[in-house]
């Protein structure tokens, strides 16, 4: 089942997949701004600082859903000793933590004009910053703990200790009175928001997923040289 | 069969977020007042014991026809559709704070129905649509 990760073919496919999404991305990445920034309506009370969100929303989005992958690999690592996951979540870990920084900064830089303040202590921002101190650790237990498995062991207990935080994130802004907005999108019922600047929306997360693999498929080829090189025969 | 070897594992994994949980849980049920960022009308006014000289915060919608602004300060009325309190404020204010939206107080408690904010924050709420559908939505409204 996992022989396509054994492979030492991975590399030529690997190298493929970033190749092909290096000739769309770029293209994609303009038509996509481009909606977000040009096209799509003002907001009825915002005004143009709306826009903030094409950049916001999927941020967060990534940051949470990197951490679940994160967390959900880790403990299957943790069960099943398969050996190429903790390699999985060590690329996606720095991915996560720079779309979480993003999702704070421009969450900060978009509450000065609507909220009147950059910063508020309320549950979703706390629960955000707790989530980015997460992903810090984790990186750096890989950073600073030289014996793999021991490394490995701790992740796994950082990433499952972190993966509560994740419904708390996710409802704070129902559970508690908060200043940030509750959920536009709703995965059941209707949406708050209309079409016309959910499309660019949805369209400007399947870039910034484009750029996530790019930048994973880049971090896990070097991951998997490095393995390689100290020669500890996990590929063959 | 699973072997053995990983039914430990999947059994103290699924024991350490068990009780991680409910560690958290209580964690987060004893702090559960202080995570509130804000305090609605109501919930001031069963408040047992409120002390008028600490900062606290307040928050609903601002009630319609109650925003008067003169030279010196701002007065509205801040209410949940059951309790209101009426706030007094001078500085300025957020660009989407209007009659019918929500808002942030921060500021201490005069009286029970009476507050003085020294800074307002506006809470929008999560309807995004473009100006052109708002126009027609308050067309119909009528």
């Amino acid at each position: 089942m996992f022989s396509l990760f054994y492979n030492s073919n991975i590399f030529i496919w690997i190298e493929r997949i970033i190749k092909f999404i290096n000739s769309i991305f770029f293209i994609f990445l303009l038509i996509g701004l481009s909606f977000a920034l040009i096209f799509s309506p003002p907001d009825y009370l915002q005004g143009d600082s709306v826009r903030i969100m094409y950049v916001h929303v999927p941020a967060a989005w990534i940051g949470l859903s990197s951490f679940s992958l994160i967390a959900l690999l880790s403990i299957l690592h943790f069960i099943f000793k398969i050996k190429n996951l903790p390699l999985i979540t060590k690329s996606v870990a720095p991915i996560g933590l720079m779309f979480t920084c993003i999702a704070i900064v421009t969450g900060s830089i978009w509450g000065q004009p609507t909220w009147g303040t950059f910063w508020a202590w309320d549950a979703r921002i706390t629960s955000m910053v707790i989530l980015a101190l997460f992903y810090f650790i984790l990186i750096l237990t890989h950073k600073f703990i030289s014996d793999e498995n021991k490394a490995n062991k701790i992740a796994c207990v950082v990433a499952v200790l972190g993966s509560i935080n994740i419904p708390i994130i996710k409802y704070s802004v129902e559970w508690w009175s908060t200043l940030h907005q509750p959920a536009s999108i709703k995965i059941t019922g209707t949406s708050t928001i209309h079409p016309s600047m959910l499309m660019p929306l949805l369209f400007m997360f399947f870039v910034l997923i484009l750029y996530c693999a790019l930048i994973f498929l880049m971090k896990y080829k070097t991951e998997i040289i490095r393995i390689k090189k100290k020669n500890l025969k996990r590929y063959d | 069969m699973l072997p053995i070897k990983v039914k430990k594992r999947a059994s103290l994994l699924a024991v350490f977020l068990t009780v991680s949980v409910i560690g958290i849980f209580l964690i987060l049920s004893a702090l559960n007042k202080n995570i509130l960022y804000f305090n609605s009308p109501t919930d001031i006014k069963f408040k047992q014991d409120i002390d008028f000289n600490k900062k606290i915060r307040i928050g609903g919608m601002v009630k319609k026809n109650t925003l008067d602004i003169n030279n010196q300060e701002i007065i509205f009325t801040v209410t949940d559709f059951k309790n209101e309190i009426k706030v007094s404020f001078r500085g300025t204010i957020p660009n989407l704070f209007a009659e019918g939206k929500g808002v942030v107080a921060e500021g201490k408690l005069k009286d029970k129905k009476f507050f003085i904010a020294d800074r307002i924050l506006a809470k929008h709420d999560e309807n995004y649509m473009p100006p052109e559908l708002k126009n027609i939505i308050e067309e119909n409204a009528k």
